[in-house]
């Protein structure tokens, strides 16, 4: 398999794992834009959900006053922000033709029927009713997508490119979240209670697919303590860091074993991994719950640059 | 759907039609065909259309129109309706196809090595030598097998029973050959039971057909299976598609430039476990591309250094550089003097009588004339840069006729032939659509052709050009056997 070849499988599941949480993060915003808020209408909340997509300051750069709808036009059809659903689809679309002797039938049509789809939209006929289905839509391409992916494709390096690509840009994407929103799991912060929080702590679930999930494991109210050990350490949830690292460490131990590789990317992959097995959430409060998830971020950016090293991205 | 008495009037001008006898009984390999046409309704037949179009839209079947911003990537029409030609014709096409393709490649060796060709006064030194497309550096060299076009679709039209003209030798990157097979797919996908009662020759052997032909001329020195690799410019060349299917199809690698480098007498490509060796290149980018230390220097899509190894006998080139001299507009019209030459034979297939610009008297014919030619480009290609004077105003003659004095030996011009004519679907029901055909040819141990190739259609009424990028579409090509 070629570098570029492994390159372009790993970002193409990076832009649709990436669409697909921009999607979800955009309709929570959504949501609570239509929520009435009497401590300052919706301004804020745009802002932090600008900011757990990890584009607030390009955001800001744009000079353009912050309100739902452009708020949402930037998230979903810029045509110039990298991360906008538009680009993710259309850059996952790219990758995956450049390399289409490498995919599946199935997940090349999964691909690119829905970045002809997405092209045809308007944004400007788009109303809010229409929105909330169109990111639906998304999420659900991305998970026939992903289902295609894991039902037709050959297991061997080609898969393992892809599941890396995935999980590490899931494992970010979880990580920015909880970054953006750290303070309000901090064990100090129940203590404030009240609806504010409650409202808050619904919002970091949602913005993670886990609400009834959380509900299910825990059959008690949200906690804040309870909500941060869900997201990092828990490895039954699919979008925590834990469970992330589950996935990435066996895929690089897989490609190093096939190629005789890896000698940079799998130590720091299997120590990330063993260290999120071991992660005790006390020990992750004492140090500082910020810290600790501005390093995983910088750990996990370290996995992936290791790995395009080792398999020659470039 | 069809109707016998409008069908044979939706012709604009007299013409052979492949279907229909002058007086409406169908001709022998149509006869199943046109049965079945009576009995389709406009509906049925809309619902497959549509249903052609999803497939063809899903699977990424497009191709990028040069020059169109609003959509870089578009189908290329295809019409539902078979072309059918019969076993004995296509054993006719087939002989005169080998000889052709036998006697360019024979022709190719010589102007790259002693020029016999010229010394013996056949064809003018000036049209070899001084021509663009004759490339110096390959003098002296001796390709695998001494072949230089490997891959070559040979543009043909019909006027009649038995009237076939080669239109055009394309010996270079020539493309479409996705298109035939992805016809074929589609159309057995559709029309299960018009298989069942046909016995269409099947195509679907040609990329293994191609792999082979490629491994026949790896490097002397290669030992064990020689490596394939497909090279393309990237996904923005409008035959992307193409590339990544015949790559896939071969299950070989596509490749492109950056993915490569020379290095210790060899060609690799990059790959996750290091470097692998490459021994046959199917390059479709163009000569002046392939390597920016020999050719030219701002080229990002080539390699450097290729060319050299190639000439090292390192590596093989298929298409080998400067095959563009035998498929040349002003060589074409020599193309039966090189058949004479180099097999001693008289050509099967006819040429297209060609009047050459820069000769003085055919160019003053020519420009007496232009209201009854087709004027074209010696290098243009792609339907673009020409004139069909039947079809042209009196302000285009008269704005070409000034492109033809000012640069002469930039055009020929041939008689405007009236095209055969095939069943497509159209508006109002089947009409008669003017088609050419481009079958797929390889060269290398042996020369092979598979029986049927890419059937272009014009699918504006009365139109001639066939171009995708001029509103032409494709069919699936039916070579039935005995």
């Amino acid at each position: 398999m070629l570098g570029r070849t492994a390159s372009s499988l790993f970002w193409m599941t990076r832009y649709m794992e990436r669409a697909e949480n921009i999607a979800r993060l955009t309709q929570v915003g959504h949501r609570i834009s239509m929520t009435p808020d009497s401590t300052g209408g919706y301004r804020e909340d745009w802002k932090s959900t600008l900011a757990s997509a990890g584009c607030l300051d390009a955001f800001a750069a744009r000079g353009t006053t912050l309100s739902a709808a452009e708020a949402q036009r930037f998230l979903v059809f810029d045509r110039d922000h990298p991360s906008s659903i538009r680009a993710c689809l259309e850059a996952a679309r790219n990758n995956g033709r450049s390399v289409r002797t490498a995919l599946t039938r199935e997940m090349w049509e999964a691909l690119n029927s829905t970045w002809i789809a997405f092209a045809a939209i308007d944004p400007a006929g788009v109303g809010p009713g229409a929105m909330a289905e169109l990111l639906d839509w998304v999420r659900q391409r991305s998970g026939q997508f992903r289902g295609a992916m894991l039902g037709s494709l050959l297991r061997d390096e080609g898969f393992h490119f892809c599941q890396l690509g995935t999980f590490i840009e899931r494992a970010d994407n979880t990580a920015r979240i909880l970054e953006v929103k750290y303070n309000v799991l901090l064990p100090a912060y129940e203590a404030m209670g009240g609806e504010r929080d409650l409202h808050q702590w619904d919002t970091i679930l949602r913005s993670l697919s886990a609400v009834s999930a959380y509900r299910y494991f825990y059959r008690d109210r949200i906690r804040p303590r309870t909500l941060a050990e869900f997201l990092m350490l828990r490895p039954e949830m699919p979008r925590s860091l834990r469970f992330c690292c589950d996935f990435i460490a066996p895929s690089l131990a897989s490609l190093a074993t096939m190629t005789g590789g890896g000698t940079q990317s799998l130590p720091v992959g299997e120590a990330l991994a063993s260290d999120m097995r071991v992660a005790d959430l006390d020990d992750i409060l004492r140090g500082g719950l910020r810290e600790y998830l501005g390093e995983f971020l910088n750990r996990n950016a370290a996995v992936a640059q290791a790995t395009a090293a080792d398999y020659h991205f470039d | 759907m069809l109707k016998k008495q409008a069908y044979s009037t939706g012709n604009a001008t007299v013409c052979f039609d492949e279907m229909l006898n002058e007086d409406h009984t169908p001709r022998a390999p149509y006869r199943t065909l046109f049965d079945w046409l009576l009995r389709q309704t406009p509906s049925g037949i809309r619902a497959k259309q549509a249903e052609a179009d999803a497939i063809f839209r899903r699977l990424g079947i497009t191709f990028a129109v040069y020059g169109s911003a609003e959509s870089n990537e578009r189908l290329i029409p295809f019409d539902l309706i078979p072309r059918v030609i019969a076993a004995a014709e296509w054993r006719f096409l087939e002989r005169g196809i080998e000889q052709r393709v036998r006697a360019l490649n024979a022709f190719l060796h010589d102007i790259y090595h002693r020029q016999e060709i010229v010394r013996a006064g056949r064809i003018p030194s000036d049209l070899v030598n001084g021509n663009d497309a004759f490339l110096p550096q390959m003098m002296g060299f001796d390709p695998p097998r001494g072949v230089y076009s490997h891959i070559i679709g040979t543009d043909i039209v019909r006027t009649s029973e038995d009237g076939f003209f080669v239109l055009e030798d394309n010996l270079r990157t020539p493309s479409g050959v996705s298109y035939m097979l992805e016809n074929r797919e589609t159309m057995m996908h559709l029309f299960p039971e018009m298989f069942a009662a046909h016995r269409v020759a099947p195509v679907e052997r040609y990329p293994e057909l191609l792999r082979q032909t490629l491994q026949s001329v790896a490097p002397a020195g290669c030992d064990g299976d020689p490596t394939v690799a497909v090279l393309t410019p990237g996904i923005y060349n409008s035959a992307y598609f193409e590339h990544a299917f015949l790559a896939d199809q071969m299950g070989v690698e596509l490749v492109q430039g950056a993915d490569l480098e020379v290095a210790d007498g060899a060609l690799w490509m990059r790959t996750i476990r290091g470097r692998a060796r490459v021994d046959v290149l199917y390059r479709r980018i163009d000569d002046a591309f392939i390597d920016p230390l020999n050719f030219r220097p701002d080229s990002m899509l080539g390699v450097p250094g290729l060319f050299d190894l190639y000439r090292a006998g390192r590596v093989t080139l298929a298409n080998a550089p400067g095959t563009g001299i035998a498929d040349d507009k002003a060589v074409y019209a020599y193309v039966p003097d090189i058949v004479e030459f180099y097999t001693g034979e008289k050509p099967i297939l006819k040429n297209v009588a060609t009047f050459r610009c820069s000769n003085p008297e055919e160019r003053a014919h020519v420009l007496t004339h232009l209201e009854e030619l087709v004027v074209k480009e010696v290098h243009g290609s792609g339907g673009y840069g020409m004139l069909i004077g039947p079809r042209s105003t009196r302000q285009q003659r008269i704005d070409f006729a000034a492109r033809i004095r000012a640069n002469p030996s930039n055009y020929i011009a041939q008689p405007t032939l009236a095209l055969s004519t095939c069943p497509a679907f159209a508006a109002g029901g089947v009409g008669p659509r003017h088609v050419d055909l481009r079958p797929f040819v390889l060269v290398g141990d042996r020369v092979r052709v598979v029986p049927g190739g890419l059937t272009r259609v014009a699918l504006k009424r009365g139109s001639l050009v066939v171009n995708s990028s001029q509103g032409g579409g494709t069919k699936d090509t039916w070579v039935l056997e005995d």
